[in-house]
Parts: C-alpha cells; sequence; structure tokens
C-alpha cells in the first residue's frame, strides 16, 4: 500500500471527508456550527489535535504492544484535547465560553481516535502529517460551509463574534446581510443543522455520482478513494 | 518489535503494562506543564472579564474599591433564586457604600436558570441588571443580553415601590414591564428574580452594605 502525499490530500478534503463521506464526528459539527466564528474555532482546535496525535501515533506507534495500543492513543488525544483547551481558555476565553462543552468532547471525536489507529500508527511520519492535516482541513472546511450558511440565514450576519476570536474588540463584527429580527431561528437550532447538512451530503453525492458516469461515458478510469 | 511467540504471556502482560504506565506518566506531565503555562493567563482573564462585568453593570457609579475581593456570601434560597451560597460585591467610595452587586439566579428560564448580576445602590434604587449567564433560545430569549438589545434597561432606576411590589410582573401577568416579542417565560423569570433580589436587599441593607465585615477590600 504505497501512498503518495495527493492521495492523502485528495482524501481528506474530498473522497474520504470526515464531514460528507465518512459522516465522522457530527455531534461537535452539528452542536457548534451556528456561526462562522464557533465553526473557525473548534475547527481549528480539531485540527491541532488531529496533527498532534497522528504525529505521535506515527512515531509511538511500532513500540506499542497491540494490548495496550488503543489505549494510548486515547490518553494521547486527551492529553492533547487538554492542552488545546488550556492554551484557549487562557489566550482566547471568548472562543472558549462559546465552544464550551464541545471543546473538552473533541477527544470523544471519533475521527481522531479512528485516523491514529487506522491510518498513523502504520504510517511514517510524513503520511501521518500529511493525514492530520487533510482531515483536519476537510473537517474545518464543512464546519466553516456549515457555519456561514446557518449564521447568514440565521443571523443575517458573516463572521460576526470574529473579535472574540482573535482576542481584539477593533476586528470588527462581521459582514451584515439583513437585520438581526429577520433571521430564521430554525437554521439556528439543531433542526436546521441537521438540514443543512443534509443538503450539502445531498450535493456531494450529485456530484460525485456525476463525475463516475462522466468517467464511464469517457471510457477514462477515474481514481477510486484508496483504502 | 519482539515476535509474540517468543515472549511467555507474562511478560507481554508487564510489557503492555509498563508500556501503559510510562504513557501515563508522560502525558500528566506534558498537561501539567501547559496547565502552568496557562494558570496565569487563565487567571488574568477571568479576573478581567469578572470585573468588565462588574464595571459594565455600574455604568457613571464612581467608587475606589475593588469589588472583586471586597465580598461576603449569603444564603436565601427562596428569594436569591438558589440555595447555594450568593456572592455579593461591595462597592465603595472613600470607604462609603455606593453599591451592593448581588449575584442572584432566575430559576424559571425558558431552557435553564438565568444568572444574574444585579446592582442596587443604598438607597434601594437599581443601578443596573446583566444577564452573566444563560441558556435561552437564540434570537427570542437572548434579547436579554445588553449587547442583542435594550430590554435588560427596563430595571435601570427602578425600586421596590417604583412600581409598587404587585406591579413587578411582566404586562401579560398585569404588571408594568415589557415582554419580548416571542418570549415571556424569560423575562418573567427576570422581573421576578429582581424583584426579589430588591426584598432581599431591603431586608438586608445593613448587613449587605456594613464596613465592618470581616474582609474589606479598601487600599
Amino acid at each position: 500500500m504505497r501512498m503518495v502525499l495527493s492521495d492523502i490530500l485528495r482524501n481528506g478534503l474530498r473522497d474520504q471527508n470526515p464531514g460528507l463521506v465518512q459522516l465522522l464526528g457530527l455531534c461537535p459539527l452539528l452542536a457548534v456550527s451556528t456561526s462562522v466564528a464557533n465553526a473557525l474555532g473548534l475547527g481549528v482546535a480539531t485540527l491541532a489535535v488531529l496533527v498532534t496525535s497522528n504525529a505521535i501515533a506515527a512515531l509511538a506507534g511500532p513500540w506499542l504492544p497491540r494490548e495496550v495500543r488503543l489505549a494510548v492513543f486515547v490518553l494521547v488525544i486527551a492529553a492533547a484535547v487538554t492542552s488545546v483547551e488550556l492554551a484557549m481558555s487562557g489566550w482566547w476565553p471568548g472562543l472558549h465560553d462559546s465552544l464550551g462543552i464541545f471543546l473538552p468532547l473533541i477527544v470523544t471525536n471519533c475521527l481522531v481516535l479512528a485516523r491514529a489507529e487506522s491510518f498513523a500508527s502504520r504510517q511514517p511520519l510524513a503520511h501521518a502529517l500529511a493525514d492530520g492535516l487533510a482531515m483536519g482541513l476537510g473537517f474545518l472546511l464543512v464546519l466553516l460551509a456549515l457555519g456561514a450558511g446557518r449564521e447568514l440565514i440565521g443571523h443575517g450576519s458573516l463572521g460576526a463574534g470574529m473579535d472574540l476570536l482573535l482576542g481584539r474588540s477593533d476586528a470588527g463584527s462581521g459582514w451584515r446581510l439583513f437585520p438581526e429580527r429577520h433571521g430564521l431561528l430554525l437554521a439556528l437550532l439543531p433542526p436546521g443543522a441537521f438540514v443543512l447538512l443534509g443538503l450539502m451530503l445531498a450535493m456531494m453525492n450529485a456530484w460525485s455520482s456525476a463525475r463516475r458516469r462522466a468517467g464511464h461515458a469517457s471510457g477514462a478510469s477515474v481514481a477510486e478513494p484508496a483504502s | 518489535m519482539a515476535t509474540p511467540g517468543a515472549e511467555s504471556p507474562t511478560r507481554r502482560a508487564a510489557r503492555a503494562a509498563a508500556t501503559l504506565a510510562i504513557a501515563t506518566v508522560l502525558a500528566v506531565a506534558l498537561v501539567s506543564w501547559i496547565h502552568d503555562l496557562a494558570q496565569p493567563r487563565i487567571e488574568a482573564t477571568q479576573r478581567a472579564q469578572r470585573l468588565a462585568q462588574l464595571t459594565g453593570v455600574l455604568g457613571a457609579t464612581r467608587y475606589d474599591n475593588d469589588p472583586l475581593t471586597d465580598t461576603i456570601e449569603v444564603r436565601d434560597a427562596e428569594l436569591l433564586g438558589t440555595a447555594a451560597p450568593v456572592l455579593v460585591h461591595r462597592v465603595r467610595l472613600a470607604g462609603k457604600p455606593v453599591a451592593a452587586l448581588v449575584n442572584v439566579v432566575a430559576p424559571g428560564g425558558y431552557a435553564a436558570a438565568i444568572q444574574l448580576l444585579v446592582a442596587i445602590d443604598p438607597a434601594g434604587h437599581l443601578i443596573g441588571v446583566r444577564v452573566t449567564g444563560h441558556r435561552e433560545t437564540p434570537g427570542l430569549g437572548d434579547a436579554i443580553e445588553e449587547r442583542r438589545s435594550a430590554w435588560i434597561h427596563v430595571f435601570d432606576g427602578r425600586a421596590l415601590g417604583d412600581p409598587a411590589i404587585e406591579r413587578w410582573r411582566v404586562r401579560k401577568d398585569g404588571g408594568d414591564f415589557d415582554q419580548l416579542t416571542g418570549a415571556t417565560v424569560t423575562p418573567r423569570a427576570i422581573v421576578g428574580a429582581v424583584r426579589n433580589a430588591l426584598v432581599y436587599f431591603e431586608r438586608h441593607r445593613d448587613e449587605l452594605l456594613s464596613v465592618d465585615a470581616a474582609r474589606d477590600g479598601t487600599p
């Protein structure tokens, strides 16, 4: 199983996208994506944890007895998440408050453990790092798209509260399409998150089946997701 | 890695246990190192946040003590909305009390109890009220936040006789306070909690304002 970096990147961003294809980590995805600022915060935190835990899994994987490998990975992930949470509550307290319980819950995001156990522990460090980055970015992009959609429909704004994220009050309060009171509340509540994610899944599926049809028609072989 | 067959089960188990133990020690060391790095920052930002909250509700009130350390704890499950001890910050200018800030709870919130900070001057008038924690519906009940709407300012300058105590209700219940569009439960809970805080203040005024309490934050 030889993998090149471009395969790893394409898997994380598209073919095996954690949010839209593997459907991993849906709980934080749906709960936190009420605004671009929240989505960005949780996405970057998850990305940092993924890269860290993948790197440690790749380095330590070959040395770990099979019986305790999973336990060690859980420990590594928990330590990484706790570190990220401590750093965030010290340097970005506003964002820390608005992410609330979903920050420590990154530990339970099955995406992180799945990448460490099923991929990073059997790969060289460079591949593991690239995979953490690609999967994290794939998750971050889906979070951002959901967050932007829900904030735009629900609040009529885009990027409000970014000053919390940057910890500066002069960062502005984002761009406003229409006044807050005309917002559609449904988009901000959990059902709205499901509706929007469903629409995104449908678009993703339509797009990939169109690609497959185009591939058959021209007789060219379309790259299947490497697994 | 050693071939699995070459090791006795006991040795394998011991090696697994040792690996896990070493990993635990390393993880704990890492987390406690980062904790030590972040702790001063966390305390400083929390202090700054608390102070910003206090000065926000005090508005133009002038004071020269440190209300964050000049505090007492009181208990009254019925009037303060929680059986837990409630923190009261005392605010003074040149040693004389200018306000008491009471952290009361409004138990009747729509989703969960609402945390309030109620600022009362020595004569029993409200300087202001702020919501410090809530889980009300975004877009409806969250208009109680000062940054979202001006509703919370309906309490500025009010007191127990203004309006009369039986008029301390939302309009829907025959009182003097506006509810919010689409949300009645949330304002009803807050109006009730603020009224109870004023009643508590009236009964315990001397205790809440007294200078000769155990701690005194005047420099």
